[in-house]
């Protein structure tokens, strides 16, 4: 008898289980549609808070006021030792008279504004941009601590806040995920229980026929893998749609363009594999538990 | 060949079902088992086929010695066996061709090969010409002899038979022992249960009588007599 691997056989026997149960098996698809929908949200969400969050990075600036007592050129010389200090990005000297001189024209030369001019806008001072915006606190310590330097200003609460929704987000979607992937997982098995209770004559007879463990399970799993690919593909246009809506949203409703979405199509290849890798992933294991548990080869 | 060496079966709720039950059958024989209703006969049948495990004692099945069978061993015996049981259990959405067809693939057969061999085992059984019904369409007689032909149809050296008869009339019985008597003269090893007295007394053939879970006769050429003990 031969023993090549009946990949034909398997897969027939899968989409004939799948229709026999329709309803069933349109539920399960349902729920992966609706697992990975929600999945898919909330990672894209996380994704573009991270996204903001990198545009913040390279906006947000620190000033780096350099001490009195130092001389410009003294000043200029603290470049390589700021640039050395870990997390800074980007360094550029600024004079105080071209402070001065930026400052007279945001304020239109207004004298009484001139009057009233701090004090350290009178010094020389470095601006500085951080790779990592959730470090920014100990990288203003650093260099505080650098001889030379004064005092360093740093506009931390809007980094804490938007450290603080992004990670909230991730949380959150870390947390939704795992109880969705739960619930997918149960479902699925729930399917194939249910496939197997319906074929459970047959199972009987190829058991007593002397069929492998593998040839009796096959099918069903090829069963769960076709439904968790199927709730992949619809997933992944559901997705995009919903997204394009909240993109058209968000654009509309957002004068300051503080979020700035990523387009759906440059991460599509990526959600489809990932949608598609999550569904096989659900289709294989809840059928093996269902198998094993229910089975009993 | 089969071969019990004092094989105790006592289910998980307490029953003991055999008591030490000692006996052999070699390739090519006939043998009819027979005891009256409970005493234990569809319990060895279970034994052989691996669907459970003895208590106590020794059981070989056709060189595979079941007290330590792994798993992947379990189906490779099973093809050694070919098992009929009185409810005929077959596929009723299936034709009697697909039937058989179903039995082959279920370990590996190629197309050419049920092609081959499903209608030499449905003429051997007498229905090569109903392949094409289901088994609603078929006597009860004729759904028996479907069985049988799937029994055969992977060429098993021994054929198990649970009370084959048992939904049966008498002729259409007396027809099944005897298409089965005709396989064993093919070379098939043959062990059929049965309580059927008539039945089994009408053919000369070895009987192995067992009762309350004990073997209490096996005689060649002997017949079915609970009485006289
Ligand atoms: N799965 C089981 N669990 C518990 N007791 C069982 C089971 N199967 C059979 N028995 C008991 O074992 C005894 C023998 O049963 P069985 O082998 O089916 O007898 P027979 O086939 O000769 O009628 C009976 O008392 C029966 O009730
Ligand atoms: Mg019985």
């Amino acid at each position: 008898m031969s023993r090549k691997f009946n990949t034909g056989y398997y897969v027939s026997e899968g989409v004939h289980s799948i229709f026999t149960h329709g309803f069933m098996s349109f539920a399960a698809v349902c729920m992966i549609v609706a697992c990975l929908i929600i999945m898919g949200s909330f990672t894209l969400l996380a994704a573009n808070l991270d996204n903001t969050l990198g545009d913040l990075e390279s906006e947000n600036e620190m000033l780096v006021y350099i001490d009195d007592a130092l001389t410009q050129d003294q000043a200029r010389m603290l470049q390589p030792t700021l640039a050395q200090v870990d997390n800074v990005s980007q360094l550029t000297f600024v004079t105080k008279e071209n402070a001065l001189a930026d400052y007279k024209a945001k304020h239109n030369d207004n004298i009484a504004v001139l009057e009233d001019l701090p004090n350290e806008a009178l010094r020389d001072r470095y601006r500085v941009h951080v790779y990592d915006i959730e470090r920014m606190a100990d990288t203003q310590a650093a260099l505080e601590q650098v001889p030379g330097v004064a005092w360093v200003r740093a506009a931390i609460e809007i980094a804490d806040g938007f450290v603080m929704v992004r990670n909230i987000a991730t949380g959150v979607a870390m947390v939704l995920i795992g109880i969705l992937l739960i619930i997918s997982l149960f479902i699925i098995a729930n399917t194939i229980k249910l496939a197997t209770f319906y074929r459970r004559e047959e199972i009987a007879i190829m058991k007593m026929c002397g069929a492998t463990d593998g040839f009796i399970e096959w099918p069903f799993v090829v069963e769960g893998i076709l439904l968790g690919l199927t709730g992949a593909l619809i997933a992944f246009f559901a997705q995009w749609g919903l997204y394009q809506m909240v993109a058209k949203f968000a654009i509309q409703g957002n004068g300051l363009s503080l979020v700035n979405m990523i387009s759906y199509s440059s991460m599509a290849t990526t959600i489809l594999a990932v949608f598609c890798g999550v569904g096989v992933f659900i289709g294989v294991v809840g059928s093996l538990f269902a198998i094993r548990k229910f089975l009993q080869v | 060949m089969i071969r019990f060496i004092d094989v105790q079966k006592e289910y998980d709720n307490g029953t003991k079902a055999l008591k030490g039950v000692s006996v052999r059958i070699d390739d090519g024989e006939f043998v009819f088992l027979v005891g009256p209703s409970g005493s234990g006969k569809s319990t060895l049948i279970k034994l052989i086929t691996a669907e459970i495990a003895p208590t106590e004692g020794r059981v070989m099945v056709n060189g595979f010695n079941l007290n330590n069978i792994t798993p992947r061993q379990v189906p490779q015996m099973r093809r050694t066996l070919g098992v009929i049981f009185q409810d005929f259990r077959l596929i009723e959405k299936k034709s009697v061709y697909d039937n058989l067809a179903f039995a082959m693939r279920a370990i590996g057969a190629s197309n050419r090969e049920l092609r081959r061999r499903i209608p030499y085992v449905l003429q051997l059984v007498g229905l090569d010409q109903k392949g094409d019904r289901f088994p609603g369409q078929l006597s009860g007689g004729e759904q028996q002899r479907v069985a049988i032909a799937r029994a055969l149809v992977n060429n098993p050296s021994m054929i198990i038979a649970d009370e084959p008869t048992g939904n049966l009339d008498p002729q259409r019985s007396l027809e099944i022992m005897m298409l089965l008597e005709r396989i064993n003269e093919l070379g098939t090893t043959v062990l059929v249960v049965t309580h059927e007295k008539n039945l089994v007394n009408r053919f000369n053939k070895r009987v192995v009588t067992i009762e309350n879970g004990r073997l209490i006769s096996d005689e060649t050429g002997g017949y079915y007599n609970v009485e006289k003990v």
